[in-house]
């Protein structure tokens, strides 16, 4: 069936394009030594020696990997020493993701990401030949959400496209890069006057600079033409300029979601939504990968967008009408104003943000612990904070500076509340 | 849900925490003392004198808080209170227990005492019980898999 049965081997590209990723990095650690100078021949060698000792490393790495589905599992095994034979249950995957660095599009590849539930961390097939990751995919999707595996597609109903110009003027409003902006404004200022002390700043702060630069190519590529878009299996969202993404949000996947609208943005009503799924914080072996594999759904929108994919995301959601009283603002004076929290049935969603205005939902559904805690100065004015957490990796939600006993009363209301939900 | 039966950590605990404070105050006076003496015994009295006080400040600190620890097991949930400058209070629903621990470190284990962990989905949830006697852990941790395992839920 699709010529997807048996064993597979990945792209024989593959080491080619992992090796061209790792040049670049190589080239960027390296560049300074030669700029620097001292090029000696053996340095020369000694660099080629270490080029090629990864390239064979990765040449071995894709002869002793190989891929099949079996039944509902997708099975990968690798290792040249240690084998191992991994199987990963298709029931249990959050999202399937389809990433294509630069060098990867050159060569029409593409590398299928699934995200695991609970503990399973995610597994790579890096890479495929699009065609083949593309039937794949929706292969891996039928058979994790259980429908006829032949039937075709429908086409993505896009909701949103994010504008390369907005996407370029969010960027630039925020701290990182009015910071290096700030920076080359003080470039030019010391060629200009050949001042030392401005030099000696710049000097200073240019591995910093080179960090910030390259995390700002990182988001402008990840918001360049972001669109959002209705899939059958929940919304995909889709963005890049060189490495090209398409992730999938799964209905029902989703533990939390957030809604930021930062200062500087104010000015021109623009949000950002973020969505938190099921996850490890920390993966065994360091793989700290995943946790930057999770993106923002709208990089930048206006508050209409995003109340329309709020709208898919957490339908019916209810609106934060309670405030924490007015003795809480000796607490949190900055976030005060900005504190609220209600719930429903399905719902709690809580408003907080010191500059920015940070709003957050998540479904009862997905509670896994809820905690009461009452720091020093709350105890003080009689307030305590009740924090909802739930599986995913980066935000829950949190009922902040209620009155002490109310925070009682929520704790064992949402307690009810969660088991009801979970139960039904 | 303050008022509820709270059961408490043993008493030996009380004597675990002095031990783990005490022991490393001790140690760290001893050894410093040792090492300062051959430059200066002022100095040497000094470390000594300001170690042992930490060691006994830490265990005045520890010791109250021996007395916050406290949990109920109700009915669809373990609720687990503890500390007293802040305090917090876990509310864990036995369906969401994805795995326990019983753990017994050295101090632990040789006044017959465990900790017993709570793992769910979230990294926050933090619920654990410590200085719990043997056999009350053992009984604990197999009649929350118990219950976890009838109430158990997906992600």
């Amino acid at each position: 069936m699709n010529g997807l049965d048996g064993w597979h081997r990945l792209h024989p590209l593959s080491p080619a394009v992992r090796a061209g990723r790792v040049l670049v990095a190589f080239i960027a650690v390296f560049l300074p030594t030669f700029l620097g100078g001292s090029r000696s021949g053996w340095d020369a060698v000694i660099h080629g020696v270490v080029l090629a000792v990864l390239i064979g490393l990765g040449v071995v790495s894709w002869l002793v990997t190989r891929w099949r589905v079996e039944g509902s599992n997708l099975r990968i095994e690798t290792g040249l020493i240690r084998r191992s034979s991994m199987r990963y249950p298709l029931t249990q995957v959050q999202a399937i993701d389809t990433v294509r660095p630069g060098l990867a599009r050159l060569f029409g590849l593409a590398e299928l990401r699934l995200r695991m539930g609970g503990t399973g961390g995610s597994a790579r097939l890096a890479y495929l030949p699009v065609k083949q990751a593309d039937t794949l995919r929706a292969r891996l999707l039928a058979l994790a959400t259980g429908s006829h595996e032949d039937t075709p597609e429908p086409e993505d109903e896009v909701l949103v496209t994010v504008p390369v110009g907005r996407a370029l003027a969010s960027l630039v409003l925020t701290l990182p890069a009015l910071f290096l902006i700030a920076y080359f404004a003080t470039l030019i200022a010391a060629a200009a006057t050949g001042g030392s002390v401005t030099r000696t700043i710049a000097g200073y702060a240019a591995p910093a600079m080179i960090g910030n630069a390259v995390a700002f190519w990182r988001r402008f590529n990840r918001a360049y033409h972001a669109t959002v878009a209705h899939a059958p299996e929940g919304l995909r969202v889709r963005a890049g300029l060189v490495e090209t993404s398409a992730e999938t949000i799964p209905r029902g996947r989703v533990q939390a979601v957030r809604l930021l609208e930062p200062i500087l943005w104010r000015p021109f009503r623009w949000c950002r939504l973020d969505v938190d799924v099921a996850g490890q914080v920390r993966d065994r072996g360091g793989e700290r990968r995943n946790e930057r594999q999770l993106r923002a759904v709208l990089p930048v929108g206006s508050r209409a967008e995003a109340e329309q994919l709020l709208e898919l995301l957490v339908p019916g959601a209810p609106q934060p009408v309670h405030k924490p009283p007015r003795r809480a603002r000796w607490k949190s004076p900055l976030r005060y104003r900005r504190l609220s929290f209600g719930h429903d049935e399905t719902y709690a969603v809580a408003t907080s943000g010191r500059l920015a205005r940070v709003q957050r939902w998540v479904p009862l559904t997905k509670v896994q612990s809820l905690r009461r805690i009452e720091g020093p100065a709350q105890r003080r004015l009689g307030l305590a904070t009740v924090y909802i957490d739930t599986a995913g990796k980066r935000f829950g939600a949190a009922f902040r500076d209620l009155d002490g006993d109310d925070s009682l009363r929520e704790l064992e209301r949402l307690t009810d509340l969660a088991r009801a939900a979970r139960q039904a | 849900m303050l008022n509820a039966d709270w059961k408490h950590p043993s008493p030996r605990l009380r004597k675990a925490r002095h031990l783990q404070a005490l022991v490393p105050a001790v140690l760290l006076a001893t050894g410093l003392g040792v090492v300062l003496a051959f430059s200066s015994f002022t100095a040497a009295a000094i470390a000594v004198v300001a170690a042992l006080l930490a060691g006994a400040a830490l265990d005045v600190l520890m010791q109250r808080r021996v007395g916050a620890w406290g949990y109920v097991e109700r009915e669809d949930d373990l609720l687990i209170r503890r500390g007293l400058l802040v305090r917090r209070l876990s509310v864990v629903p036995y369906g969401r227990m994805q795995f326990i621990d019983v753990i017994a470190g050295p101090v632990e284990r040789s006044l017959g005492l465990a900790t017993v962990r709570l793992h769910t989905a979230a990294a926050a949830s933090d619920a654990r019980i410590p200085g719990l006697a043997a056999d009350e852990a053992a009984r604990l941790r197999d009649r929350l898999a118990e219950l976890g395992e009838a109430d158990a839920a997906g992600l």
